[in-house]
């Protein structure tokens, strides 16, 4: 029987009610009194000098209040990179000094040179068109290999060349890495194109600055996934605004999958422009301006050889990766081809020897950072295709071949630095062939067949480091941050709850899954508890949420301040029912004395706590309310087994996805059907890398693929139902709930599982296809087929 | 600037408005019915899908002129008085239809304009009308399981668990 409330329980998400009545809160829906609009005017070149603005006829233009240029900023911080990644030598990477609006140079398509702050957005607007430009244009680069080139156009002169950083992992093991190729039975080889995204969550980003000349302070509302980390990037790194003056707010947020992660400049800008103006100053993003100023994601070019002994053991992976980091550098952008990618490189596999090379790259395009999944995609990709042409290459069934290399026993230290807690990899892959029907194939496949469809099934695994992540550990690597998660759990006279919470939930329903652990602690009802989160000023620190944290690391925070509040409480039971506290029992929100029949209500208690008429004064303090600060001991690591069916029609090249199913292993379950939802959404993005979606610049630096009409977002009529399990659950050893996280394991696990079957469905009509990059569309597929 | 007035959600609206103004921006700005949501500039997304006269609009399509003398109806205007939802927002919520929110109101006032043309739309029928709704949270499944769930066709044996 489902349960109907507390953990494993799928009750109804209580933000539903405002988000179908049009009550929601988003950040674009908040216009302060006599706010002003921003409209920035950026570059239409790649790379450019600019040798001169002139702002003269536009500053006269009707409702224009004040034109902001580079110059305005001198003396201002720039927007600052939250990671450092040091290369193979030991060397910092190269780190580009990133202007809120550019001084001197142009970057890229998008990168804006001037702000006109105006009376409304249409003023705003026309003046930036009346704006006078000289740009030099300059020779762009746009392909990484070219662009590490001697001689190649340099994006930032000041650098030494485009190259951000040449990171080698382990670099110890590249000798032995070296031997095990040259004695190995077989090696498999695949060089393919992790394609270049752009993650559109359908909210824009919007930023409204405000400043109170009374209290000196600034507040920023913006779309964020971590306000707390933007109030210290930008009052610490950019505006010098201390944290007590800076209040930032990241109300409903309308999906993040990542970019609204990162601090950008036009946050600063705005907080910068309503103090300098004393007025409220709002951007809303137009999608095209999103197209060009989002940060992208993924776009690796990737080579990777698969080293087997002659009983097909995998004995050693190399892999080579350029990682494109666009212009500059995002908040978070170094960390993702490294930290995220190189130390997946195991994936599910006892691979002993493993040697990863990155070379990050400058170039004249949007900055490139973390995009859901960030890094893990990109390494799950390429070891899951290069794993099935090793199949297909020695004769062996794919599964098979996965099967014989699991890593089966827990924990397990990889090569790659990473300590996996539990697992169980045979199981998702029993149960991927339960519920994906592949006993049906056959005759599926036949039927295809009569219908002039090719049909392929394709079969991946995937393992993900989420939970990020213990300080220490990323200290050492180079972040620039803790990556601990905070809570506050006030307890109000009547008993109700209020969690304030440093993680923040942009769709994920955190206000739903996170009362129904507490809920089962105290044995009370889901209503009486209330989150709160997306405000600095009522939250404690809070590193906010992305990498699948919010449950695994946010979720711990709250229990252990809940644990708190718990041992206080029975405490204060203790003293009203003249007990010892250990002999205090809570159970069903009532409080008892163990062997006994008295007892106390959750009520009763709550109330003494502040009402303390008859309370241990001496030895504590009144009032209910703790903070716990949770660090992670090691990240939590998901994994699963995908599965995709498709048809490809032979005449056309056009690719169906006709099943999908997965199974995953998350560990502990607190809302089966906010993880279903999760999944799905993850499947469908993943579908969309696979099938449609791909940023494309031209070698001018032009980005074509700017609008919904240019670059293909999947739509409801390019994907199916999914099929998705969860039941094989090997739960976290480290953490309070023994949950995992799941908010990219969808986005990670399918997009191999349908070039698989595609590759798959080629080969059983004969065809010599071993790999085709993504985005699969029927163009290159049918090329595919008929080179 | 011209003189606008309209119906919205049975109420009389009016508003002075420049000829470039897009009923999108009217309902948000001027009436302060943010519900209506805008997620693209060329008229794909159908986060802004109203009703005018009865017929699904993008919103963002549309001149808040064009709608002079229209009868509009928007996400805020699909719950009854006392708050409880219609059958479509009720299935939405039901089957964890949304997430973020953001698509929610261009889907549901798109919903209501399927259903209300195909009572009982297949699940091929629900995708193709949708198409010109983009969700990024959902990979569609829940929502197209909501609407057929709303239609009154019973959707307990489409894939889940
Ligand atoms: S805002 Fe109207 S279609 Fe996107
Ligand atoms: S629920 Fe977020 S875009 Fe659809």
């Amino acid at each position: 029987m489902p349960k109907d409330s507390g953990i494993g329980a799928s009750p109804k998400r209580r933000e539903d009610l405002r988000f179908l009545t049009g009550t929601g809160n988003y950040t674009d829906d908040i216009n302060l009194s006599g706010q002003a609009y921003v409209h920035f005017l950026r570059s239409d070149v790649a790379h450019g000098k600019i040798n001169g603005i002139d702002t003269a006829a536009a500053a006269a233009m009707p409702g224009v209040i004040r034109i902001f240029t580079g110059a305005d900023f001198e003396g201002v911080g720039s927007i600052p990179c939250g990671w450092q990644v040091t290369d193979r030598h030991g060397q910092p990477m190269q780190e580009p000094a990133h202007p809120v609006l550019a001084q001197g140079k142009v970057r890229y398509v998008g990168d804006a040179i001037a702000a006109v702050v105006a009376e409304s957005r249409e003023q705003a607007r026309d003046a930036a068109e009346a704006i006078e430009l000289d740009i030099e244009e300059l020779p762009a680069v746009i392909d990484m290999k070219e662009a590490v080139k001697e001689g190649a156009p340099k994006v930032h002169d000041d650098l030494t060349s485009n190259l951000c950083y040449d990171w080698g992992f382990v670099e110890e093991n590249k000798p032995a890495v070296e031997e095990a190729f040259a004695n190995a039975a077989h090696v498999t080889t695949l060089e393919l194109v992790n394609n270049r995204l752009v993650a559109n969550p359908m909210e824009p980003r919007v930023a409204v600055g405000d400043f109170n000349r009374a209290t000196g302070e600034s507040t920023l509302y913006t779309t964020s996934q971590n306000p707390h980390v933007i109030r210290l990037l930008m009052g610490a790194f950019v505006l010098g605004i201390p944290e007590h003056k800076l209040r930032v707010i990241a109300p409903d947020v309308g999906g993040g999958f990542g970019t609204k992660i990162f601090h950008y400049a036009e946050e600063a800008f705005c907080t910068f422009a309503a103090k300098a103006l004393n007025r409220a100053v709002k951007w809303t993003s137009t999608r095209s301006e999103a197209f060009m100023t989002d940060a992208h994601g993924r776009d690796h070019v990737t080579k990777i050889e698969l080293a087997l002994d002659a009983e097909n053991n995998f004995t050693a992976i190399r892999t080579d990766t350029y990682a494109n980091m666009g212009a500059y550098l995002s908040t978070f952008a170094p960390s993702v081809p490294t930290w995220l990618h190189g130390t997946l490189m195991a994936g599910n596999y006892k691979t002993p020897l493993i040697y990863v090379n990155v070379k990050a790259v400058f170039t004249n395009t949007v900055p490139v950072d973390a995009y859901r999944g960030a890094g893990r995609p990109e390494a799950t990709f390429q070891l899951e295709r290069v794993i099935d042409k090793a199949a297909r290459e020695l004769g062996v069934d794919p599964i098979a071949l996965r099967r014989q290399n699991f890593i089966t026993e827990f924990p397990y230290a990889t090569p790659v630095a990473v300590e996996y807690d539990t697992g169980d990899y045979h199981a998702t892959m029993d149960k991927l062939i339960d519920v994906a029907d592949f006993a049906g194939f056959k005759a599926r496949r036949a039927e295809s067949e009569k219908n002039g469809k090719l049909r392929g099934l394709g079969v991946n695994c995937y393992i993900e480091a989420c939970g990020i992540a213990p300080s220490n550990l990323v200290g050492q690597l180079g972040a620039r941050a803790g990556l601990y998660e905070s809570a506050t759990v006030r307890v109000n006279a009547t008993g109700g709850l209020v969690v304030m919470t440093g993680s923040h939930s942009h769709g994920q329903g955190h206000e739903t899954s996170f009362p129904q652990v507490i809920a089962d602690m105290i044995g009370i009802d889901e209503s009486m508890v209330e989150i709160v989160h997306g405000d600095t000023a009522n939250t404690p620190m809070g590193m906010g949420t992305y990498g699948s944290r919010s449950l695994a690391v946010g979720g711990s925070a709250m229990v252990r301040a809940t644990e708190k509040i718990i041992a206080k409480a029975k405490k204060i039971a203790a003293h009203i029912l003249e007990a010892s506290d250990a002999d205090i029992e809570l159970k069903d929100g009532q409080f008892s004395v163990a062997g006994t029949d008295k007892s106390l209500a959750w009520g009763d208690v709550t109330l003494a706590a502040y009402v303390p008429h008859n309370y241990p004064l001496e030895d504590m303090e009144p009032g209910l309310e703790e903070t716990a600060f949770y660090d992670p001991a090691n990240f939590t690591y998901p994994s699963g087994a995908y599965a995709c069916e498709v048809e490809v029609d032979p005449e056309t090249g056009k690719i169906t996805i006709e099943r999908f199913a997965a199974a995953d292993d998350f560990g502990n379950i607190v809302n089966p059907m906010i993880v279903d939802g999760q999944v799905h959404g993850g499947i469908g993005q993943g579908i969309g890398q696979a099938l449609l979606e791909g940023c494309v610049y031209d070698e001018n630096g032009q980005l074509l693929s700017a609008s919904y009409m240019d670059y293909a977002m999947p739509r409801a009529d390019d994907l199916p139902f999914y099929q998705v399990d969860h039941s094989c659950q090997t739960p976290c050893t480290h953490n309070p709930l023994g949950v995992k996280g799941c908010g990219e394991a969808g986005a990670i696990g399918s997009p191999p599982a349908v070039v698989n079957a595609v590759v798959d469905a080629l080969q059983s009509a004969g065809k010599d296809v071993t790999h085709i990059d993504m985005p699969l569309t029927p163009n290159r597929v049918w090329s595919a087929m008929n080179s | 600037m011209t003189k606008v007035s309209m119906t919205v959600n049975g109420k009389p609206a009016s508003g002075e408005v420049e000829g470039r103004t897009l009923l999108s921006s009217f309902l948000r700005e001027d009436l302060g019915l943010t519900g209506t949501h805008v997620g693209c500039d060329t008229s794909q997304c159908g986060a802004c899908v109203v009703h005018v006269n009865g017929k699904a609009v993008k919103s963002c399509t549309m001149l808040a002129a064009e709608a002079d003398g229209a009868e509009v109806s928007t996400i805020e205007g699909q719950a009854a008085p006392d708050g409880t939802l219609n059958a479509i927002q009720q299935a939405f919520q039901d089957h964890h239809g949304l997430q973020c929110g953001f698509c929610t109101p261009g889907m549901v006032m798109s919903a209501a304009a399927l259903l209300k043309d195909n009572p009982k739309p297949t699940e091929a029928e629900v995708r193709a009308y949708l198409e010109g709704n983009i969700c990024r949270c959902t990979g569609y499944h829940n929502i197209v399981k909501a609407i057929m769930a709303a239609s009154g066709q019973d959707v307990s044996a489409i894939a889940a668990e």
